[in-house]
């Protein structure tokens, strides 16, 4: 008897795997819109790219690339569930379809890209790899770092490139790695280590977490090239044709002038570029398998490259990070979008 | 009668059903084989689907650089090691953590099991408030609370707490002095072998003539005599053969000398603490197994306090001991993982964690990091059974 219900529960859970496995081999676009809903996946907690605010609304760049999608796809920027990642934990939450999307400040590298079954859908921030110190030590530059202890967050491309420099550089070094990033904060506070590396926009947002963030500062040095960009399943090419445009929507926006604000005047202009990017005529949303007024939704409820930039990370935050290389490509950044056509 | 034959044969074929070591047999098979294709099964599925997904798969990666720093190291590492190496790495560090802590663990344990049944009402009572305190709050956060009470709150490494310009303590840890090995010490290390050697035969001896004529031999004072002084001859016979490299503040940190890093010390400090409570109370049900008559005897006898305890309660009290105690020890190793909390590069901080996502090899990784756990508690499994079975009752 027993052995005969093991090995019906056998069957049946072997049964349970393959309809599992069936359910990954659908495309995430079919399964997204039966959802109703996009699981994004970000960050623990990093203020400008995603962090929940005082009434627990998940902000910030990486937020609202999640919400750019939702808002193509659905009409509604709201339609997403968020799932807060470590670095440790993000590829295989991905991996596993526990996320559609993975917008978690994710660095864009040749390994991620192709042995991790992954594609990048774009860059939504490049950044590039910085140090912050205390003021306390009096360093000027990062060439004075030798022999010194650096908190870090494990499982990044960080580590990587902190090895690489210190070795080029012919300096020691001695790395101490914790799982958040709030913990090589409270480190560094602690004086555990003599400096925090990062991103560097993440440094201007972990200095703002320090008890008196007048008493660090960000050296000048990069170190690094860091494209950040969103991420989701190889070979799900709708999906992933979705979460590009969706963004390249919004920099094409930014580009043609038309703002949270303006659309809906801008839906009656006869700019035949702008009539384009608002589906007014020309291009259909069909190509992408949603509404017609899709870009219209994502700027209506999100806004252009530029508002989503000043409101989450530049001016119009407490970060205050200047657009700097993420300005568009006609001034003097390297932001640029394919052209809507 | 050949029908009658056929008759009765023909009932002999459900007999062969029916027969419950046949049966046994043939269920035990059927299950055998269920178990192994689910688990082909499920190894054929997940390959297939990583192939499919376009994620690469295989150890090929263990050759493959690392390209990151590591905290601590018992073996030669840098950046340009393999990712192999940092397995090693981790694996080694792990292991260091867990034979700390068993060590200190087993010392606090015992000596607060004896304790908590002391007839002084004090000692007894500050035994009991230790092990319920220590026992009954989670270790994870007990980890926290040393690593963030001692190795946070300790000056920075220019305001050094320092013993004789030769120890220093700071928040990067502490600094020891750390021997350097001269060509001439192989003298003395053979010296002390040899001694160890001498040793064992010693005790061997003593015990032997123990038992043929009753006369005991002060083995303990003979032998630390013997260790301490035949290598200490040998080694300023041969001239000194080594020196002190003395940890000195340089930049940002101390150079030279060995460091005892804060995570380490944390880890081992809560993993013993935390251990060390249960083993406290293994200790006393041990001693409390050993019935009081066993005590009047030996005393009837004329033993000292301190030769019963040693002679007739402890050993009696191993037994009941000792297979508690090997489930402590396993669960301390596997506790050594919650290492990467804090930051101590333990094999999951190192392997599971950093490896794992550099390559993204989660299925190769996380399964070699499970078995390493496997075959460590197998290993102390082992140990103990042994040790057990040397410790158990022998009916002459």
């Amino acid at each position: 008897m027993n052995l005969k219900r093991i090995s019906v529960l056998t069957a049946a859970a072997t049964a349970g795997l393959m309809i599992a496995g069936a359910a990954h081999a659908g495309t995430t676009f079919d399964s997204v819109k039966k959802n109703g809903f996009v699981k994004c996946g970000v960050s623990t907690g990093l203020p400008g790219f995603s962090a929940t605010d005082d009434k627990g609304n998940w902000k910030g760049i990486d937020v609202d690339v999640c919400r750019a999608v939702a808002a193509a796809m659905f009409g509604d920027a709201d339609k997403v569930k968020y799932t807060p990642l470590n670095a440790k934990e993000r590829f295989t939450a991905l991996q596993s379809g526990e996320v559609d999307v993975l917008s978690r400040n994710t660095t864009w590298t040749f390994t991620r890209d192709t042995s991790l079954g992954l594609n990048f859908a774009g860059v939504n921030y490049y950044d590039g790899q910085g140090f912050m110190v205390s003021k306390k030590l009096g360093v000027k530059s990062a060439k004075e770092l030798s022999g010194a202890s650096v908190c870090i967050q494990a499982g990044t491309t960080t580590e990587l490139n902190l090895a690489d420099y210190f070795r080029a550089n012919k300096m020691e070094y001695k790395a101490i790695t914790y799982d958040s990033s709030d913990e090589t904060v409270k480190a560094f506070e602690a004086g555990r280590c003599d400096m925090l590396t990062s991103d560097q926009s993440q440094l201007y947002a972990l200095r703002i977490k320090l008890t008196d963030p007048n008493s660090a500062m960000v050296l000048p040095e990069v170190i690094s090239k860091e494209p950040l960009g969103p991420v989701v399943r190889q070979g799900d090419d709708e999906w992933f044709n979705l979460v590009r445009w969706s963004l390249f929507a919004q920099i094409n926006a930014e580009e043609a002038g038309v703002t949270m604000k303006n659309v809906d005047d801008m839906m009656k202009s006869a700019d035949p570029n702008i009539r384009r990017i608002l589906g007014v005529e020309g291009v259909k949303g069909e190509f992408l398998g949603v509404d017609d007024k899709w870009a219209y939704n994502i700027v209506k409820q999100v806004g252009n490259y530029g508002e989503m930039f000043e409101r989450n990370v530049g001016q119009g935050s407490a970060l205050k990070i200047a657009r700097g290389q993420n300005a568009l490509w006609n001034k003097g950044g390297i932001q640029y979008a394919p052209p809507i056509r | 009668m050949a029908d009658a034959s056929s008759e009765r044969e023909t009932p002999a074929k459900p007999r062969l059903l029916s027969d419950p070591k046949f049966r046994a047999l043939v269920f035990q098979i059927i299950a055998s084989i269920t178990v192994a294709a689910f688990i082909f099964f499920i190894v054929r599925n997940t390959l297939h689907n990583m192939e499919s997904r376009g994620i690469s798969t295989g150890f090929g990666f263990l050759d493959r650089v690392s390209g990151f720093g590591i905290l601590q190291s018992l073996i030669e590492y840098n950046e340009t090691s393999t990712y192999g190496r940092t397995f090693v790495v981790g694996l080694l560090n792990t292991i260091l953590v867990s034979v700390l802590g068993v060590f200190f663990a087993t010392i606090i344990g015992f000596i607060m099991g004896v304790l908590r049944l002391s007839s002084n009402w004090l000692i007894s009572k500050l035994a009991a408030t230790y092990i319920e305190i220590f026992r009954n709050i989670p270790l994870l956060l007990q980890i926290f609370f040393w690593y963030y009470a001692i190795g946070f709150n300790l000056p920075g490494p220019r305001q050094a707490m320092s013993v004789g310009e030769s120890l220093f303590l700071s928040n990067r840890g502490l600094y020891l002095p750390a021997p350097v090995f001269e060509s001439g010490f192989m003298a003395t290390g053979l010296a002390i072998i040899g001694s160890i050697v001498a040793v064992i035969f010693l005790a061997r001896w003593a015990r032997k003539r123990f038992e043929a004529t009753g006369q005991l031999f002060h083995t303990v004072y003979a032998s630390l005599a013997i260790l301490i002084l035949v290598p200490a001859l040998v080694f300023f016979a041969s001239g000194s053969p080594m020196h002190l490299d003395y940890p000195s503040l340089q930049g940002f940190n101390f150079q030279g000398g060995v460091v005892v890093i804060p995570e380490l010390f944390a880890l081992v400090l809560a993993l013993s603490i935390y251990t060390a409570a249960f083993i406290a109370e293994t200790v006393r049900s041990g001693i409390q197994a050993v019935s009081h008559g066993q005590t009047e005897a030996a005393s009837a006898l004329g033993l000292r306090p301190s030769w019963t305890l040693r002679l007739v309660v402890i050993p009696q009290a191993m037994r009941v001991i000792i297979p508690p105690l090997t489930s402590q020890y396993l669960n301390l190793t596997k506790n050594s993982s919650l290492a990467a909390a804090i930051g101590y590069p333990d094999l999951v901080a190192v392997f599971a964690g950093t490896t794992l996502n550099q390559t993204g090899q989660a299925v190769e990784i996380i399964a070699i990091t499970m078995s390493v756990y496997l075959v460590l508690s197998l290993v102390i499994s082992i140990f103990m059974n042994w040790y057990n079975a040397k410790m158990a009752l022998r009916e002459r």
